[in-house]
């Protein structure tokens, strides 16, 4: 291995320096500074004589004197069954005090794509315990569902809540414990605050003994951010298709992420595209959700939580809008719904899972799960529609049935949303909540559910509705 | 592909620097588009500038590790697919490569780098029948014979376009029936040309054909709006864009599943993986409408996901519409789904971005107008050079950012293509689906379709569709109103206009694509559904005008079971029982 002191300019993250042998794109590099610290980066570019680093510490210390080393061979993440339990940085180095780790593997963070022939398409249902969820937009193994919110909502609450409950309530019955699911979680550029809450839940419901922790930090250097979800996604596709864990990935904030890139972009003077975000990002971005999934023959499945900050709550911003295209749905946090003292609190309108209709119904949920679900979507829309107009006309120039709606309407949010962070529901009790609230309604204007559906799950009077009286 | 067996290496390079999918060499002697072989593994790559001695190559593969002074090999030879039988049942990514004989080479569920394999498999033997003789004179894309492809699909052997020179024929020196692969001789002409059951294009030229003609037969899709609102033309062009969520892809699965076209390619451009797993899973389980065959036995598909190599992605539409040609050049109807055009379209941008090209507009590249329009123009209904007719029919789904159809992909596939179906974020939250939104979509083709329905469904096709879009429209005017002062202010007619209109939306706009009688609604349902809804709207305002009060009107028992005709499978009774009982019990109120 040769060393360099052929460092001929320092800008932002990135570094540039002369070479003699030919240097692979993406190997790793190390650069040693004159105070003996060791900082580590990545080829960005690399051409005869000269290539480009990104140093994933920041570039401050590094003057022309340092010395570069290329190891030769792209990054690697070193993976093994005991880093269950283990706290590691965003490069993925134990910060936790812990021994050092001994690897089974090394294994190229850089994922190949799975082969859609090789997928198994994800149906098994998941069972969050989150009435929103569970009911509206049900999660299956292998999907990746973003929750979309805005700074300063409770996600990390609803995210510690589904890594806590989600469980798959077939298995266990089956007397299987879910022993082999794994939580990892890929904190990037959150503040040490949110970092020790998640902690603090971790330890305190004894689930760190069955997770890898990642932390970025916001003082982190922000170049390591993009290695991090890398990482993250890596020991995630090892445990689950090499050791058969149902992992769930959490990545937070994925905002924080796509800053990054700008950065380095911005660094390199590269063509920008939308507001500054570099024009691959859809790529970028891709390359990660992407390694969702469950492969045939392969016990595991890689399910992916990603959370993003929208800047501004506008869900047009490059972020969400390219997330969106390629994530199987998305969760939104709504502030209106937050200010109301709603917990969760997710809006299931523009909500959506894409791979709901596979994961639900006879044998999965409930027979009459699609249908309920449909009815209560068109419900709650409709109530949602009146609300603007009551504003302007009044409850009382308006019909028995649209006044029906605007109670079914404010009976969702405060029976079927409202639930606590700290409530689990079945599935089974979700929907006994759902038909409640749909019996609010006349049976005429159930046009979405099958007739069979409502001769049985239809509160004719209200003493049916035990759910709810029991939950007041 | 297959170049690595087929053609010699020529001039070779050495890499000089490597960006992501971007990589130049020195010294290659290629010209443009050529196909090359990149570094110490071999990734695929196509030539996409050269300046001096320079050459910039696009890699189809990940680049991780390539470095400088590694080799580059020129095959001299364009991007092209392999054409012959066994495209139909097959699964390919961007550059042909047939995912499952990948799965099988690698031995892994990841796709490796530098493993190539043919689009076709070279050693499966068909069983060839001759369609002409020895002695007969035969021109280029001449048809010499047949195989059974699929259960669904005679594929026919033609005499390859560049066989034969233009105005000239040439006679069929031998020609045998019996069982070969796509490798072997079957016909020997006299000009020394050997026909072979595979042929290659480049995938960025269109095959010939003797002239586009006008198409005027519908694209029947079994879907209600689609149909019966905004029909699209055999060998027509639609656009489906819309936000993330609102249905673009179960629009295009809808389409290949039902859509009567002989032929479905089905380009995956850029999406999820698991959406084509879906598609992998679940077409061979599906029957074909028309024939109750398995539908893959018409289907080719391509699934180039979001997350495979950007240049693969900018390739794989070229693969589908070259595929898409062939078939057409055989005489067949062929549909082309491409999900997603702006993928597509993204995947040029970042090229063009890698390369430091000018941009254009949002940083597109300039001559993204013409790739587009390009592309369009491929589909069409043909008279072919072998004198029969065929069509391709190009459906492209577009992505706009926040779902904003001012941006640069929509508006300039808007000024290609003759039917729109724009879907609807709000639709869709309410969950309308199908979300296409009735009163921005249009279709160009209506005029030119009307006969067809005329003659095949019924005479006043036409009239009972205006009748819809009046409705429709008219409620759109009312629900303005409705927002400021609430339905009750309504005189009595236009509440009723609404009531009628709710129908068309719930009961004939909306279809449910899970249910399995809903999923596919024949143009004669489709109509009766219509009338049965004229028929309520008829007689509610007879008993309007008969003085019985709104309310007693709009609460008959029978109208709500017109939501329940797309579940009906036996819909001819239902609808004939049903208009009856309506018309019974709107009259009985007078």
């Amino acid at each position: 291995m040769k060393e360099y002191q052929t460092i001929t300019e320092i800008s932002g993250p990135l570094v540039y320096a002369e070479v003699d042998e030919a240097i692979g794109y993406d190997e790793i590099v190390e650069i040693e500074t004159a105070q003996g610290d060791t900082l580590r980066g990545q080829v960005l570019e690399s051409s005869e004589g000269l290539v480009a680093i990104q140093v994933f510490e920041g570039t401050s210390g590094i003057d022309q004197n340092a010395s570069v080393r290329f190891l030769g061979e792209t990054m690697k993440m070193p993976v093994t069954e005991d880093l269950l339990g283990r706290v590691l940085d965003g490069s993925g180095r134990p910060i936790d005090g812990g021994p050092e780790i001994v690897p089974e593997e090394r294994q190229d963070i850089v994922g190949a794509a799975i082969n859609p022939y090789s997928r198994e398409y994800p149906e098994e249902f998941i069972e969050t315990g989150v009435s929103a969820i569970d009911g509206m937009n049900t999660l299956v193994r292998g999907q990746k569902l973003p929750i979309f919110s805005s700074s300063g909502q409770p996600h990390s609450e609803l995210a510690m809540q589904i890594a806590r409950q989600a469980s798959v309530p077939e298995e266990e019955e089956d007397g299987e414990d879910g022993s082999e699911f794994a939580v990892i979680f890929g904190a990037m550029g959150i503040t040490q605050e949110e970092a020790n809450e998640f902690m603090q839940d971790f330890e305190r419901t004894g689930a760190l003994e069955r997770s890898v922790v990642f932390m970025n930090l916001a003082d982190d250097p922000a170049v390591e951010r993009t290695v991090t979800p890398r990482m993250v996604l890596t020991t995630a596709e090892y445990l689950a298709f090499e050791k058969d864990y149902h992992v769930l990935v959490i990545l937070t904030d994925m905002t924080n992420y796509c800053e990054a890139l700008r950065e380095i972009g911005a660094a390199r003077e590269e063509v920008p595209g939308r507001r500054g975000y570099p024009g691959y990002m859809y790529t970028d971005l891709a390359q990660l959700y992407e390694r969702a999934g469950r492969i045939e023959g392969r016990e595991g499945s890689v399910t992916q939580i990603p959370i993003l900050t929208m800047p501004g709550d506008d869900d047009t911003h490059p972020i969400p809008d390219l997330t969106g295209y390629i994530t199987e749905g998305q969760i939104y946090v709504d502030p209106d719904l937050n200010s109301q003292g709603l917990q969760p609190p997710i809006n299931v309108l523009p909500s959506l899972s894409r791979l709901m209709d596979d994961g639900i119904g006879e044998g999965l949920t409930r027979e009459d799960h699609a249908d309920a679900k449909d009815q209560m979507f068109a419900a709650y829309a409709e109530g949602e529609d009146l609300r603007d107009l009551v504003n302007i006309v009044g409850r009382e120039a308006l019909s028995e049935l649209d006044n029906k709606y605007l109670d079914f309407a404010d009976a969702f949010e405060s029976e079927f949303v409202d639930q606590g962070f700290d409530q689990n529901r079945t599935i089974e009790e979700t929907l006994e909540i759902g038909w409640d609230l749909l019996s609010m309604l006349p049976k005429d204007a159930l046009n979405r559910v099958d007739e069979e559906f409502i001769e049985e799950y239809y509160r004719e009077d209200d003493s049916e509705r035990e759910i709810v009286e029991a939950a007041d | 592909m297959s170049k690595a067996e087929s053609t010699e290496t020529t001039d070779n390079g050495v890499i000089q620097s490597v960006s992501g999918p971007v990589v130049s060499a020195r010294d290659l002697n290629a010209r443009m588009n050529d196909v090359v072989y990149v570094g110490d593994e071999g990734l695929m790559g196509e030539v996409i500038e050269i300046e001096g001695n320079i050459t910039t190559i696009q890699v189809y593969e990940e680049t991780s590790g390539v470095g400088p002074g590694e080799p580059v090999e020129n095959t001299g030879e364009p991007l092209s697919v392999d054409l012959g039988p066994g495209m139909l049942d097959a699964i390919y990514d961007g550059v042909q490569r047939p995912l499952d004989v990948l799965e099988g080479k690698m031995d892994s569920p990841y796709l490796d780098r530098g493993v190539d394999a043919p689009g076709i498999d070279l050693d499966e033997k068909w069983e060839f029948e001759p369609t002409v003789e020895e002695g007969d004179e035969v021109a280029r894309g001449d048809v010499v014979g047949v195989v059974e492809e699929t259960v669904t699909i005679d594929h026919k052997v033609m005499v390859p376009p560049d066989a034969v020179e233009e105005d000239e024929t040439a006679e069929v020196v031998a020609i045998e029936a019996g069982s070969f692969d796509v490798t072997e001789t079957v016909a020997e002409l006299s000009n020394g040309v050997e026909v072979t059951m595979r042929q290659e294009w480049p995938v960025r030229e269109a095959r010939p054909t003797v002239e586009k003609q006008t198409p005027r037969q519908p694209l029947v899709s079994g879907q209600r709006i689609l149909d019966g609102l905004f029909p699209i033309a055999k060998g027509g062009t639609a656009a489906i864009p819309g936000p993330f969520g609102s249905g673009k892809t179960v629009t295009q699965h809808q389409l290949a599943k039902y859509a009567d076209a002989d032929i479905i390619v089905y380009v995956g451009c850029g999406e999820r993986g698991n959406e084509m797993t879906e598609v992998i899973e679940d077409f061979p389980e599906l029957e074909d409408p028309a024939n109750g065959n398995p539908l893959m036995a018409r289907t080719s598909l391509i699934a180039n996901t979001s997350n495979m190599p950007v240049a693969a992605r900018e390739s794989c539409i070229y693969t589908g519409i070259t595929i898409a040609e062939y078939y057409r050049d055989m005489g067949y109807d062929v549909a082309l789904m491409a999900d997603s055009t702006s993928r597509w379209a993204e995947a040029m941008r970042e090229i063009s971005s890698r390369l430091e090209e000018m941009p254009g507009e949002e940083g597109y590249p300039a001559y993204l107008a013409a790739r587009l329009a390009q592309f369009y123009e491929r589909a069409g209904y043909f008279e072919n050079i072998n004198g029969t007719e065929g069509s391709v029919s190009a459906i492209g789904a577009v992505s706009p950012p926040g779902g904003d159809f001012s941006e640069p992909v929509t508006q300039n596939t808007l000024r290609i293509v003759k039917t729109f179906w724009a879907l609807d974020a709000d639709l869709a939250e309410r969950r309308h689906f199908p979300s296409i939104n009735w009163n921005e979509s249009y279709s160009l083709y209506k005029d030119q379709l009307d006969p067809w329905f005329q003659e095949e469904v019924a005479e006043d096709w036409p009239d009972k569709r205006q009748w819809a879009v009046d409705v429709l429209d008219e409620e759109t005017e009312l629900q303005e109103i409705v927002q400021l002062v609430g339905k009750d202010a309504l005189p009595e007619d236009q509440q009723l206009t609404l009531e009628v209109a709710r129908y068309l939306r719930e009961a004939y706009l909306q279809q449910n694509a899970f249910h399995p009688v809903d999923t596919y609604c024949p143009p004669e349902k489709t109509y009766l559904m219509l009338t049965t809804i004229e028929t309520f709207n008829d007689e509610a305002f007879a008993a309007l005008e008969a003085g019985v009060p709104i309310e007693e009107i709009i609460d008959v028992e029978s109208a709500p079971k017109i939501n329940r005709i797309g579940v009906q499978e036996d819909y001819e009774e239902y609808i004939e029982d049903l208009k009856a009982e309506i018309t019974k019990e709107l009259r009985s109120l007078y």
